[in-house]
Parts: C-alpha cells; sequence; structure tokens
C-alpha cells in the first residue's frame, strides 16, 4: 500500500494552529506517510510542528460556512486546533489523518521507515541482555541457572527466550509446570536481593480448577527458593473472591494444602477497562478549566486514579517490606502476570534495587520487567485518554508503573540518576515513538517483526551523551538504602507534568527548574576551582620549604 | 514530671509509640524520650485538650495544637494523667494579656535594641515609599486620639479633598466607625485600595458625608473618573445584614461607583471549614477517595480560591483600568484585610521580600485592626470569635509562591514561623485586637518584637531561587487561578507529621547548596588573594591554609528562643542520605506484619503510612 493513496490533500495554506497558552500562528500544513507537518510562513520558522500520525489519538472535525476547524487530540494528551479555509481540503486532510493514525499493520509504522540522524554508538536492541544479567546475578550466588527451555517460544509464547529459574530444577520440570500456569508462565527469578539472599519471583495464576489440581514440580519450583525452615509468601494481585471464582475458568491460586510453607496475601490492584476509565475520567477534569473547586475535587476523586496509585503503591511497598523486612521470598502473580504483576515487582525493585535508581539501570529494569517479560504494550498503548474505541485491552498500565515511579521520585528527588523528563519521555514513546521498542507484544512477535533488524531502538538514542544530559537529575547522589516512600493521600500528588502539561502555563516552573540547575551546577565549578586553587597554594609552599632548606 | 509516659505515632495503625518523661514548665510541656529527644510544646500554643477513656496501658491524653501538631500521650497513672489535664488546661487558659508569654520573655536585647527592634518597621515611611502624602492624598489627624475609630491607627491617608466633617459623617455611616481610608497607593497608575466597613444603609438610608467621601477617593484618581467598590461577602449575607441596619452602598446613590460582590463567607463558616478540614487530615488510614471528598466537603480550598480571586480582580482593576477600589467586608477586619493585603501583594514586589512581608503585615493586619487576639484566642474569650482568617492569607501567599517560584525572597519556612508566632505569644506584635489596644498593654516597652529575629534568621527564610528581576517593581503578578492550581498545603497542616514528608529535601538541598555557593565565593577570593601575595613575596611565611577554614564569618545572630529551634532541625543537606533510615533495624514492623498477616482476612492488610520509620 502506499500512503500516497491515503493523502488526497497533502498541502494546505493559510492554516491557523492555535494552542493552549500559545498565540494562533498562520502557516502551511503538509501531510506525509507518518508525519503532520505545520510550519509557520515566517522566516524564522520558529513555529514549526510535526506530529506523528501515531501519536493522534482522536481527531474531531466541524464546520462554519467554508472555514473547516480540526481538533487533534493527541496520545500524549495535548490537544491542537486547526482552522483549515476550504471545506474540501478540509475534509480530505481529516479524513486522511485518521486513516493514517489508525493503520492496523505494525509493519506500516513509522519504526519501519524511520532513519536516523544520529550515530550508533551502542546497539541498544543488545544493551540489555539477560545473559548480563545473570553474569552479575552469578558473582552472588550460583543457586541461579540460565535455561533456554523456551528458545523457541514453545513453552511459553509470552516469555523471552532465555529465563532465570532455581538451578535444582531442570527443563523437563519446567515444561511441566509451564502447562500449569495461565499462558505457560512459570515462576521465574524476577528480583535476587543481594543484602539476604531472597528471591522475588512471578508467574502467572496455577491452573488448579475446580478439583483442586496440583503440580509437585510446581511446588518443588517455588520451594526451592525458600531457605530452610523459612516461609515464603505469595502476593495474588486479585481479590481472594475474584482468585476463588477463576477456580471455575480452570484458574486459582496456590492452595495451603498443597504450598504449607507460604503465606497467600490477597492485595487487589485494578485492570484493563477499570484504569482505562479511570485515566479517560482524569484527564477529561483536569482538561476542563471551568471546573469550580468542589467540581473539580469531585471530578478528580471519581476518576479513582490516585487510588490505583495508592493501592499499587502499597502492594509494591508489601513486596518488597516481605523481602526485606521479612527476608522471605516471594512470588507474585495475578490471572495471566502480564500486568498488574509486572507493576508489583518493577517498583518492589525501585524500592529495593539502587540500581534501578540510575538511568541504565532503569532502562534495564523496563526492558527485563516489561519488553522481554511480556507485557502486550502494543494492546494496551494502542490508544490513549481520548480513545472512544473502549478496547478491552487497552489500558494505561505502563502509565501507572512510571507515575507510581514519580511519587517515589518525589519524595526521593535526590535518589534516582533520572528526572521527571525521562520518565514522561518514556510515556511518550510507549505510546508513539519513532523507535521500535515498543512496538509488538512480546519478545516473540518482535523476533517474528525482525525488529532488532528493521528497527532502530530508543536506547540507541536515549543513551547517547548529548541526550543523556537532558535526562540527568543534578541532585542525584547514589543512595544504597531500600526507600520506603509514604503511601498517605496526602504524600499523594497528582503527576502535573504529565496531566496539566497542556493545561497550564509552565513558563515560571521551568524557568525555576533551570535556576535550580544552575545552583547545583555553579557549586560544583566552584568547588572545582576552589580545590584547584588550594593544590596550586599548597604546591607554592612546598616549594617554599624546598628552598628555605 | 511523670515517667514512664509513652508518646504515640498519630497515623500508625499499630499503637507504636515512644517512651520517655514528660516536665511541665511554667511555659512549656516538654517530652524527652529515651533516645533523649525533646519535644517542646508552648502552652499558648496548645488549642485543646482532651483526655480518652482509661486503657490498659494507661491513661491517654490528646493534645490539639493551634499549630497543627497532635500529640498522644499514653500516662501510666490515672492521676496522672489527671493532674496534667488540670494543669493544662489552666496553663493554656490565660485571662490577662500580663500573663501572656510575651510578657515574661527575656531574649537578652538590651533596652535599646528592643526600641530599635519596636522601630524596625515604620508605617510613615511606608506610605512615603507608595508615595503619600502626595496632591492627593494627605496624612489626617482626624483619629489622632482614637477619638474617631478605636480600632483604626492613629495615623490616616485620606484624600485631601475629604474635609474633617466629611470623614466625621462617614465614619458616624459606617459600622465601628470604620470610614474609607487609604490601604495602598500604586504610583504609576495613581490609583488607590481603600477600605472601610459596611455602610449603615438599611434599606434606604443615606449618608451625604459617604458619599462625598466615596467621590473624594473617585477624584483623588486623575487617570480612571469610576471606581469600584468591593463587597467581599456574599451578596445574601450583605442583604441579609440591611435588616439589621447595615448594608451595602446602592449604586444610584454613589455617583460614579461600579458595585461588586465576591463572596467570600464569614468567619464563622471558615472556623467549621478548617476544623472540617483538619478531622480528615487527622483520620488514621486515610483513603485517597475519602481524603479527597473530605477535602471537597471542607471547602476549605474553595474558601483559599475565593480569597485569590478576590485579590485578583483587585489587583486588575488597578492595573489594567487604573481604577481605585475601596474594598470592605462587614467590619472591615477580617476579609477587607485579606484582599487589601493581597492585591497589594500581586500588585507590588517589594511585599515579596523579607521586610516588605513584614511592612504588609503591620499594616493591612495589624494597624488596621485585624483583631488576632479574638481570632487566635489568645486569651480565653468567645469560641465563636476564633477563625483562621490570618491562616488563609499565609495560604494564600503559599499558593502564590508555588507559581512563581522565583518572585518571592522569602520561603515556606518563614509563612510557618509566622504562623507559628501569630499563635505563640511569645512576640508583642499580635497581642491585643487593635493598636489603641496594644498602646494600653505598653507593649512596645513590656515585649519584644517579632521581626528583628526574623530578620536575624533570614537565612532561613530566604528562597535560594529568588530572582529581583524576575518583576520589577509594580508589575502585577497574574496567578492562574484554574482549581487544580491549588493544593493542599501539607508542610502546614502535617507540618509535625514528619513521616508524609518527602524523605529527601529538594528544598533544603537547593537551599543549602546556595549558602555553600556563597561561601566557596569568599573562599576562592582569599585563596586567589593569598596566591597573588605569595607571588608577590615569596619569601613572607605565611599562616597555614587551616585559617582559611577558621575565617568564616561567625553568625551574629541572636540566640534563638526556643521556639525557633524546631526539636528536629532539617537535615543539613550532604546527610540527606542519612535521612532515610537509620542505623535503628530494631524496627517492630515485623510483629505488625506477621499480626497483620494472622488476621482472617488476607485482602485487607493495610501498610502502615511510611511504611518504615525513617527518622535517625
Amino acid at each position: 500500500m502506499e500512503f500516497a493513496e491515503l493523502i488526497k490533500t497533502p498541502r494546505a495554506d493559510n492554516v491557523v494552529l492555535h494552542c493552549p497558552f500559545h498565540l494562533a500562528v498562520e502557516g502551511t500544513l503538509c501531510l506525509t506517510g507518518h508525519h503532520l507537518i505545520f510550519s509557520s510562513r515566517r522566516q524564522d520558522n520558529a513555529e514549526e510542528l510535526w506530529l506523528l500520525h501515531s501519536n493522534i489519538d482522536s481527531i474531531e472535525k466541524r464546520f462554519v460556512g467554508s472555514l473547516g476547524t480540526i481538533v487533534i487530540k493527541c496520545k500524549d494528551l495535548r490537544i491542537i486546533q486547526l482552522d483549515i479555509p476550504g471545506m474540501e481540503e478540509c475534509l480530505n486532510i481529516a479524513s486522511s489523518i485518521e486513516a493514517l493514525s489508525t493503520l492496523d499493520s505494525v509493519t506500516l509504522m513509522y519504526p519501519f521507515f524511520y532513519r536516523p540522524m544520529f550515530e550508533v554508538l551502542e546497539d541498544g536492541w543488545s544493551s540489555f541482555l539477560l545473559e548480563q544479567e545473570f553474569e552479575l546475578l552469578s558473582s552472588v550466588t550460583n543457586e541461579w541457572r540460565l535455561s533456554c527451555v523456551n528458545k523457541e517460544f514453545s513453552v511459553c509464547p509470552s516469555y523471552p527466550p532465555v529465563v532465570i529459574v532455581p538451578k535444582s530444577i531442570d527443563d523437563e520440570a519446567l515444561r511441566k509446570v509451564a502447562l500449569f500456569r495461565h499462558g505457560g508462565r512459570f515462576p521465574v527469578l524476577s528480583y535476587y536481593h543481594k543484602k539476604n539472599g531472597m528471591a522475588m519471583l512471578r508467574s502467572s495464576q496455577p491452573l488448579t480448577g475446580t478439583n483442586g489440581r496440583r503440580c509437585k514440580e510446581d511446588e518443588k519450583l517455588i520451594n526451592a527458593t525458600l531457605r530452610s525452615g523459612r516461609r515464603g509468601f505469595v502476593i495474588d494481585t486479585r481479590p481472594l473472591a475474584v482468585a476463588q471464582q477463576a477456580r471455575a475458568k480452570g484458574g486459582g491460586f496456590e492452595q495451603e494444602v498443597h504450598y504449607p510453607q507460604w503465606r497467600r496475601i490477597h492485595k487487589y490492584i485494578e485492570r484493563f477497562n477499570i484504569l482505562q476509565e479511570s485515566f479517560i475520567k482524569l484527564v477529561e477534569a483536569c482538561n476542563d478549566q471551568s471546573h469550580n473547586m468542589d467540581r473539580w475535587l469531585s471530578k478528580l476523586e471519581a476518576s479513582n486514579w490516585l487510588t490505583h496509585i495508592k493501592e499499587l503503591l502499597t502492594a509494591a511497598c508489601l513486596a518488597a517490606q516481605c523481602i526485606d523486612r521479612e527476608s522471605a521470598s516471594v512470588l507474585v502473580h495475578g490471572s495471566e502476570g502480564t500486568d498488574s504483576t509486572l507493576q508489583v515487582t518493577s517498583l518492589a525493585q525501585i524500592i529495593l534495587d539502587p540500581r534501578c535508581r540510575t538511568i541504565r539501570g532503569f532502562e534495564a529494569l523496563v526492558v527485563r520487567e516489561w519488553l522481554q517479560a511480556g507485557h502486550p504494550f502494543q494492546q494496551r498503548c494502542a490508544q490513549s485518554a481520548y480513545s472512544n474505541s473502549k478496547q478491552k485491552w487497552e489500558a494505561p498500565v505502563f502509565l501507572l508503573f512510571l507515575e507510581c515511579v514519580w511519587q517515589i521520585h518525589r519524595q526521593f528527588p535526590c535518589s534516582f540518576e533520572f528526572n521527571e523528563q525521562f520518565l514522561i519521555m518514556l510515556f511518550e514513546h510507549a505510546y508513539a515513538s519513532q523507535f521500535g521498542t515498543f512496538l509488538g507484544n512480546n519478545e516473540n512477535e518482535r523476533a517474528k517483526l525482525k525488529l532488532p533488524q528493521k528497527t532502530m531502538s530508543l536506547w540507541s538514542w536515549v543513551n547517547r551523551p548529548e541526550e543523556l544530559s537532558r535526562f540527568q537529575n543534578p541532585l542525584y547522589e547514589a543512595n544504597s538504602l531500600v526507600i520506603w516512600p509514604s503511601v498517605a493521600p496526602q504524600s499523594l500528588q497528582l503527576w502535573e507534568g504529565v496531566f496539566l502539561r497542556w493545561n497550564r502555563p509552565s513558563k515560571f516552573l521551568e524557568e525555576a527548574e533551570v535556576e535550580r540547575i544552575n545552583i547545583i551546577k555553579y557549586n560544583k565549578e566552584l568547588q572545582a576551582k576552589v580545590n584547584a586553587l588550594r593544590r596550586q597554594l599548597a604546591e607554592m609552599e612546598a616549594d617554599e620549604e624546598v628552598q628555605e632548606e | 514530671q511523670v515517667e514512664q509516659v509513652k508518646l504515640l505515632d498519630r497515623f500508625s495503625t499499630s499503637n507504636k509509640s515512644l517512651t520517655g518523661t514528660l516536665y511541665l514548665t511554667a511555659t512549656h510541656l516538654l517530652f524527652i524520650d529515651s533516645s533523649q529527644r525533646e519535644t517542646w510544646i508552648l502552652h499558648h500554643h496548645i488549642a485543646a485538650v482532651e483526655k480518652l477513656p482509661l486503657t490498659t496501658s494507661g491513661c491517654p491524653l490528646v493534645i490539639q495544637c493551634k499549630n497543627f501538631r497532635i500529640v498522644h500521650f499514653v500516662v501510666p497513672r490515672e492521676r496522672d494523667c489527671h493532674d496534667i489535664y488540670n494543669s493544662l488546661l489552666q496553663l493554656s487558659r490565660t485571662a490577662k494579656y500580663e500573663e501572656l508569654y510575651a510578657f515574661s520573655y527575656n531574649p537578652k536585647q538590651n533596652e535599646s535594641e528592643q526600641v530599635k527592634g519596636w522601630q524596625l518597621i515604620d508605617l510613615a515611611e511606608e506610605y512615603k515609599r507608595m508615595g503619600v502624602p502626595n496632591d492627593y492624598w494627605q496624612l489626617s489627624d482626624a483619629n489622632r486620639d482614637y477619638k474617631i475609630c478605636e480600632t483604626y491607627p492613629r495615623e490616616l491617608y485620606v484624600p485631601r479633598t475629604a474635609s474633617k466633617p466629611i470623614i466625621v459623617g462617614s465614619s458616624k455611616f459606617r459600622s465601628k466607625g470604620r470610614f474609607p481610608v487609604l490601604s495602598y497607593y500604586h504610583k504609576n497608575k495613581e490609583a488607590a485600595i481603600c477600605r472601610c466597613s459596611q455602610p449603615l444603609s438599611g434599606f434606604s438610608a443615606r449618608c451625604l458625608e459617604d458619599e462625598h467621601m466615596l467621590q473624594a477617593i473617585s477624584k483623588a484618581n486623575p487617570s480612571n473618573r469610576y471606581m469600584y467598590v468591593m463587597d467581599t461577602r456574599p451578596k445574601l449575607n450583605a442583604m441579609a445584614n440591611r435588616a439589621a441596619g447595615k448594608g451595602y452602598e446602592n449604586e444610584d446613590n454613589y455617583s460614579n461607583i461600579r458595585f461588586q460582590f465576591v463572596g467570600i463567607e464569614n468567619i464563622h463558616v471558615m472556623r467549621s471549614s478548617l476544623q472540617k478540614l483538619l478531622e480528615v487530615s487527622g483520620t488514621r488510614g486515610l483513603s485517597v477517595n475519602d481524603f479527597l471528598s473530605g477535602l471537597e466537603n471542607s471547602g476549605w480550598l474553595r474558601h483559599i480560591k475565593a480569597v485569590l480571586d478576590a485579590a485578583v480582580f483587585l489587583a486588575k482593576a488597578i492595573a489594567v483600568e487604573s481604577a481605585s477600589v475601596l474594598v470592605h467586608c462587614s467590619d472591615g477586619w477580617d476579609r477587607t484585610s485579606q484582599v487589601c493585603s493581597l492585591g497589594a501583594l500581586l500588585l507590588d514586589s517589594y511585599y515579596r521580600t523579607v521586610k516588605g512581608f513584614m511592612v504588609l503585615i503591620e499594616k493591612d493586619w495589624i494597624s488596621f485592626g485585624h483583631k488576632f487576639s479574638d481570632r487566635c484566642c489568645q486569651l480565653d474569650g468567645d469560641p465563636k470569635e476564633i477563625s483562621p482568617v490570618f491562616t488563609q492569607f499565609l495560604e494564600s501567599v503559599w499558593n502564590l509562591t508555588e507559581q512563581f517560584p522565583q518572585a518571592f525572597e522569602y520561603n515556606e519556612a518563614f509563612l510557618l514561623q509566622i504562623h507559628e508566632h501569630v499563635h505563640s505569644c511569645q512576640f508583642g506584635n499580635f497581642l491585643g485586637n487593635c493598636q489603641k489596644e496594644r498602646e494600653e498593654l505598653k507593649l512596645k516597652e513590656k515585649t519584644y518584637s517579632l521581626w528583628p529575629f526574623l530578620l536575624a534568621d533570614q537565612k532561613k527564610y530566604q528562597n535560594p531561587l529568588y530572582n529581583p528581576d524576575f518583576s520589577p517593581e509594580l508589575t502585577l503578578l497574574e496567578p492562574n487561578t484554574v482549581s487544580f492550581n491549588f493544593k493542599f498545603w501539607r508542610n502546614m497542616y502535617h507540618q509535625f507529621d514528619r513521616s508524609m514528608h518527602p524523605r529527601q529535601s529538594m528544598f533544603n538541598l537547593i537551599m543549602n547548596t546556595n549558602e555553600q555557593n556563597k561561601q566557596l565565593e569568599e573562599d576562592i577570593k582569599e585563596l586567589e588573594a593569598k596566591i597573588k601575595q605569595r607571588n608577590g613575596q615569596s619569601d613572607v611565611v605565611l599562616e597555614k591554609e587551616q585559617e582559611l577554614t577558621t575565617h568564616h564569618p561567625a553568625p551574629v545572630a541572636l540566640k534563638s528562643p526556643p521556639c525557633f529551634q524546631k526539636e528536629q532541625p532539617p537535615m543539613p543537606a550532604n546527610d540527606a542520605v542519612r535521612t532515610i533510615e537509620g542505623s535503628n533495624t530494631a524496627d517492630n514492623r515485623y510483629s505488625e506484619l506477621v499480626s497483620e498477616f494472622s488476621k482472617a482476612e488476607p485482602a485487607v492488610v493495610s501498610l502502615e503510612y511510611g511504611v518504615a520509620r525513617m527518622t535517625c
């Protein structure tokens, strides 16, 4: 298919662009296969807008006489308005945008066409291999092994080809366990707590069914992570009732009789359409400037968004607490083990592991716990808060995770190597990107699409020094401790950087941020200078002493 | 002195506690825990003491403070508890001004320092800075002996064309004699903020002198013919007042006025609103939705928004339309003070400096007779007179500092410290209800002024991001008052609940770094001088480099009173990491969790706030 077929009017003049808090600008609108480009006619060309079609969440058109107006709502929550003279042009442009922003074939997406303008220093596709992770692990313990049982994605289609499992469990046993777990997602190592040797495992629900099926290999596998005589905790992200209902459909939970050494905790985390609705309501509330105080607060409450944040953080703290404070191993799962499970395991690592609070460590975490672990990005992030499609599989699971990280970041502003912009950048790229990183739903699909060969990795771009400097937190000081956030409602805040980003003038806040960075930078310069001068003085003194002698 | 007293964690779900000894002094309640940490509570800060039913571990005693600290003690013996309870009740309720802390507080200042301290803020100087007196405005001696209005200051500025008979006539037509006077003069726009109380208009009464007075004000503004009259009350309240012979201006009787209601609620609504807010924020195990709906039901943020919206309206009338504005409410000492002072703060960058803010409070709050004594319950009095009007003013300012991080010379700690001392009765500034009363109490001789102490400590209160060039003099600050900009002020209402605060304070870090930068600049100068000197005459033996470090200017600050030292001073930035988790791992969380786990319904496992104790 040629994109040209979809573009009936590639160019329109005298278009007026309205963005909130900016003066309207007149200019030329161009449509290409992947971009909507607007450039003002001013010589300096300061006003140029490049918008990826895949970033467009929804589009509305209306007419006043022959003047058409298109309102474009983006996945990054931005809303822009274009006034296009000429009814036909406007209709053509609107229908082109609609078609181009809803292409259903992955291989037509921009990452397959994108040619980077920068030199690739390090191929991001091979920056974070599980083998490297295992090497680090084997330097502290020999209780684990790398298994290639899923090499052909035959045991578990949503797992990566290699996984880390207890050494004492062989591949044959893993195959049996896979049959006992939903979608074949048998328990694998998610995190190893060096401080006390405790492990966090993740999986999907066991397929016990109504007659209480058991699987000896499954029991053996998870018991292999326990110290003798110690207990472990199973954190089930569903309420007990839901877990019980799941048995009727062949699912279930670990029953005490068969797992006597494990304590089960049900810590409910909301999923799917409930989250999506919550997201839509929150964005609606934030976008309406006319709300009086009572209405705003009740809308904020009705969205339930901050409740989800609190519940998620609480569950992650609970998992971290079991590992660090109780010195117990933990198994986390919900139903499929691809959403709430990953939220909990990845947030627990942010709390426990200082490495995850560095830029590279966080990237590795996203790769390991989200991309390789099979979070279905393509399904979940197909649409954002302006979508009308209401598909069951759309949900802001990853955004919630990022916001929880932001909440912890706010409470520990010096413990993270990255800044808020880094998290916002990941949110944007998860929904629309020129890079292939977030395409596909799991490693299996990515391999089939040949993404590493055909597209550029986000990490290849981010990890270049020029880009990195934008994402560094000037306040960062490595902090080797476990960081326990407060989950009191008074301590949680709306993530303004995402939700109010386009709804308020931010000039003064940005300037203040620059000033903060300047103070820190200036401090470093001054310290360097003082040290240099001290050295110079000391040398002079030493010289004098020599002369005196 | 009572030993073995337990201090409970306010938000802990598991009755975690510290054990220590409780002492009662003449002015403070002191608790020293087993690790020798001290908690000081000034008796004047105590708003309420409550004895709860006896429990197995002892007799619980809950103390609520005006600075929003709430402490929960458990005293082992009921008799001790009863004694403490009675003593606190007596000590926290004072019948006479002379018994307040300010009259016994001795900061070791000599007499001339004391006098100088009181002279630090000179309002005549302030009016001169604004540009009055001038061709249109003059100082009136009508109230020199408090004869016309007891609750106004002696010095009042009025339009030149307002003769004494007009003033007297107008004052008789205004509630409590509070006739229209100048509060702020904008010299570029030649427009003025004036303030007064409601007219005694009833349903139809008129007063020619009052009408002349308003005309004089509008004529004193050569750049605009009409003036605004802002009634800060909700229309319904103002109309109800008419039945009592009070009311509001009839536009037909006054020429060239534009009358406007702005709908700020009265002191009683504000008091119960704060009460509701505190009830919600003090709930243990609060859910997000209960918090948000509680916040909504309390109406607190709605009120803050109303106050700020009114100030924006006022400031725009002056800055955009060059129109003078007359502000009043009922008596003209609560809402009027809020709106006039915030309006001036938006208009004039001077009030965004440390000194300027002190002047603003002295002018619009203290001198114009905001009833601090009644509103803050300094003496045992009518509980219906208590209202957080001044707290709302501070909160509005805090909201502005959040929106304009570089526009203010002072920081949040400054606002909190002022709030602390409005209630502490440690300094003379806020005692009493009006200037006349203060003079009768001879406060300037018998007590000390707060301001010099704050200035001496200025480093602590300075905003490191402050940029004096941010807004040149007399440029309007235009805040965005869309609802989502107003946030719950955690650092005010949970000032003492450390578990809720960020574990690392970006603000402290920036502040300390900024301080350090200044020091480093000094060091560099010195080092460069030394090197230069050495290059010049290398044979001279110079002092050791150590001298550098001893040369730091010693702080000249006066010894702080105990109240200035919060018992948990902010950690130095470089120790930020240490503030996260103490070396003490003997945390009782383990048993907590296990007991939680043994409950029948595991789905309700609730994590405690803060999860782990983070303090050192």
